[in-house]
């Protein structure tokens, strides 16, 4: 493959990735490429992302990429000549002995370089698989990691760290982080070898996973969610800053008589310019009903969040939470509550509202309707949020239609795809014939919804 | 024609550094191509991380001079880019009148003379080595970015009854973003893209060190692994190197020696500002509050 193929190749891979590259943009990367040294990775990396990547959340995608297009060596490369001497099979007894103990040292000292040739060393002698066909051979982090069970070391990592007197939280957070790193460089590495067998196309299009704002609630895992619950709060200062800007916008109101000809006094009398009176902001009332059981949790919580970040752009927001039964929690959002007691406050509240502890959207519905019905009127936006799941129950479409009737606006936001409305048990085609279905997976696609309700006139 | 901004990423670094600017390899590496390709640089990134330090540091280091256009909500073309002094303009006419033809006036009030000229187009029309510095880029309306598009793709500017100013040098032009709106992908296209997150601890270390001289290495480690353990909690806004340095110079100027818990405790407020985030570290640091 030439340099220009590489290149072409590369950037397309990003495009398919999710990053927009223009054209010009290729371009300048490769002038960018003209004016610097290529002896250094790095460098190439710096030149490309400064060129190529114009939104920081996609960093993470270009540096997969990246590293799957650009490896960092070939095959087992300087830290592979150590491995040949050794008779027999790579992967025995003795030799993850003398793997785990070299392993231990380098994570106690927290030696990049040496954790990066381990990981190196880790797919090449543990990790290696039988290929699909006769000479081909391929490589799972999976398999490595299982064999090398880096975990294991994390107590006596942190009895090193506390002997070296550190204390006891700050020692289990280094441990943790390093093997982290450790099982991260381990499964680049193992990218890197199937990249290498396969060819960079098809790995890039499998394991690159999306940036995090594209990221579906659903399909998140733990620590996506901690990033996620980071994100919440820029998202809502973005969002705010918008519609202060978009209001601002329209904020011109009929013209103002007196300062117009107050004005107009320093240019002799001419009105050059106009002055206007300033329109008054038109606010909503939120109501916001949210299913809170397992399966659509997550999806709740950061709705919630970012509503209640935004709170003042409503007039007011009342929250309830249901899995059969319902409970308020919007006391739980006190203006500057911490984010963390928040989410505690929240889950107690789950317990709360469970009866039985199964999903059950009608009973939910209707006690919803008898206890708080004041809650919506003329004024007031009504929104839930949840999967439409309801194990098979009673739907209680009147009582939906009656509430939605008597709100100003009301919309369902699904956290599902589309193509899963109305499978299984799931009631969302039902429910959608009497309040409009929104489909939110992720946070790009609910900031864009919250911006919408929030505005004074809806597009919609 | 051009100056030579930067000969190479290690002149970046060494340059910037001796300017009181340290930097890492990929922001050493962006300002040389930022200055090689003649392209404007955005640099995105947290508040107090040394965004605008980057644009002044690049002006102290090359010797250019440092031109300013702060950006804010309902920035327009006249406070921008230039404006006609009308004022003066009216003045012309009326002492003129009845003295000259109209076609004279009408020549001589847009000349020169009467034009007051705003940042960018007084960056442009510099003849010596400048930087441009349009600070935060992301608070003004999208119009202005249209305006800037101009600026900083050709770096001319039409003025209807002048005709077009061409930068006889081009100006080292950096944006910079706190990230509150996205711009256009018009703007992005022809910049350079830097993000500036924290540092690592030792660059962080380094750079309190610089900054605040009068401190002891050992509370310097303190600070900064205290401030690094900060931006693990999930705060409102974690702490950025101008907390940090903030919070260095309070430490010299109560004559502190040693940062122990009830310091931390009591100083706090210099590197947190918010109440909850307060109320966390002192819960998740185990501070014994006095």
């Amino acid at each position: 493959m030439t340099l220009l193929d590489t290149h072409i190749g590369f950037v397309e891979a990003l495009r398919s990735a999710g990053l927009s590259v223009s054209l010009a943009e290729g371009l300048d990367a490769i002038s960018a490429l003209e004016k610097v040294q290529w002896h250094d990775r790095e460098t190439v990396r710096a030149a490309y992302a400064a060129t190529l990547v114009k939104r920081q959340p996609q960093r993470v995608t270009f540096d997969a990429v990246f590293d799957i297009w650009f490896p960092r060596l070939i095959g087992s490369g300087v830290a592979g000549d150590g491995l040949e001497p050794v008779a027999g099979p790579p992967d025995t007894g003795p030799q993850l002995e003398r793997f785990r103990e070299a392993l231990a040292d380098a994570l106690a000292s927290g030696d990049v370089q040496a954790l990066q040739d381990l990981a190196v060393e880790a797919v090449a002698r543990f990790g290696a698989m039988p290929g699909r066909g006769p000479g081909l051979s391929s490589w799972s982090a999976y398999t490595s990691l299982q064999r090398v069970s880096p975990a294991e070391l994390v107590e006596r990592l942190v009895r090193g760290l506390l002997a070296e007197g550190m204390d006891p939280d700050q020692a289990e957070r280094t441990a943790g982080r390093r093997v982290g790193d450790f099982t991260r460089l381990v499964e680049g590495d193992a990218r890197r070898r199937i990249a290498e067998e396969k060819g960079p196309e098809h790995v890039a299009a499998v394991t690159v996973r999306p940036t995090i704002d594209r990221l579906d609630f659903t399909a998140a895992r733990r620590s996506d969610l901690e990033e996620m619950r980071r994100e919440i709060y820029p998202l809502a200062r973005r969002l705010a800053a918008r519609l202060t800007k978009e209001q601002h916008a329209r904020r011109r109101g009929p013209l103002d008589v007196r300062r117009t000809v107050r004005a107009s006094i320093a240019t002799g009398g001419v009105p050059l310019e106009t002055h206007h009176r300033p329109r008054r902001p038109h606010r909503t009332d939120l109501v916001v009903l949210c299913d809170v059981s397992g399966s659509v949790a997550s999806f709740a919580q950061f709705t919630l969040m970012l509503v209640f970040a935004l709170r003042e752009a409503f007039s007011g927001v009342r929250a309830f939470t249901f899995v059969d039964d319902v409970v308020e929690v919007s006391d739980t959002f006190r203006p500057g509550a911490d984010v963390v007691e928040v989410m505690e406050s929240l889950a107690t509240s789950i317990s709360q509202a469970a009866l039985w502890g199964r999903t059950n959207y009608g009973r939910a519905l209707t006690r919803f309707a008898e206890e708080h019905g004041d809650a919506i009127g003329p004024r007031s936006s009504l929104l839930v949020l949840g999967d439409g799941r309801s194990n098979y129950s009673d739907l209680a479409l009147p009582v939906l239609a009656d509430l939605a009737g008597r709100a100003r606006h009301a919309w369902w936001l699904n956290p599902e795809h589309p193509r899963h409305w109305g499978t299984g048990d799931s009631a969302a085609d039902r429910y959608g014939e009497v309040v409009p279905m929104v489909e939110c997976r992720n946070l790009a696609q609910l900031g864009e919804f919250v911006h919408e309700v929030v505005q004074p006139h809806p597009a919609r | 024609m051009t100056t030579t901004w930067f000969a190479s990423a290690d002149d970046a670094t060494t340059r910037l550094s001796e300017a009181g600017y340290l930097t890492d390899d990929a922001t050493a590496l962006t300002a040389y191509l930022a200055g090689a390709l003649e392209k404007p640089l955005l640099v995105e990134g947290p508040a107090g991380v040394g965004k605008t330090e980057l644009a002044k540091a690049v002006a102290r280091s090359t010797g250019a001079e440092l031109v300013r256009l702060q950006c804010y909500e309902g920035l327009d073309e006249a406070r921008a880019l230039y404006e006609w002094n009308y004022k003066k303009q009216l003045l012309r006419i009326q002492a003129s009148q009845g003295d000259a033809a109209w076609s004279e006036v009408h020549d001589d009030i847009f000349t020169e003379e009467f034009l007051l000229t705003r940042p960018l187009l007084s960056a442009i029309r510099r003849d010596e080595p400048t930087v441009l510095l349009v600070d935060e880029v992301d608070k003004t309306d999208v119009e202005v970015e249209g305006l800037l598009l101009e600026v900083l793709s050709d770096f001319q500017v039409t003025i209807p009854e002048l005709g077009t100013v061409t930068a006889t040098r081009r100006p080292f032009v950096v944006l910079t973003s706190n990230a509150s709106r996205e711009l256009s992908e018009a703007v992005k296209r022809r910049c350079l893209f830097l993000h500036l997150g924290y540092p690592d601890a030792e660059r962080e270390r380094a750079i309190v060190t610089s900054q605040v001289p009068g401190l002891d290495d050992r509370v310097v480690a303190q600070l900064v692994d205290v401030v690094v353990r900060l931006r693990e909690l999930e705060l409102k806004k974690a702490p950025s190197i101008a907390e940090s340095v903030d919070w260095a110079r309070t430490l010299v100027a109560l004559e502190i020696g040693d940062l122990d818990e009830a310091t931390v405790a009591r100083t706090l407020g210099v590197v947190l500002k918010h109440a909850s985030d307060q109320q966390r570290a002192v819960k998740e640091l185990k501070l014994a509050l006095s």
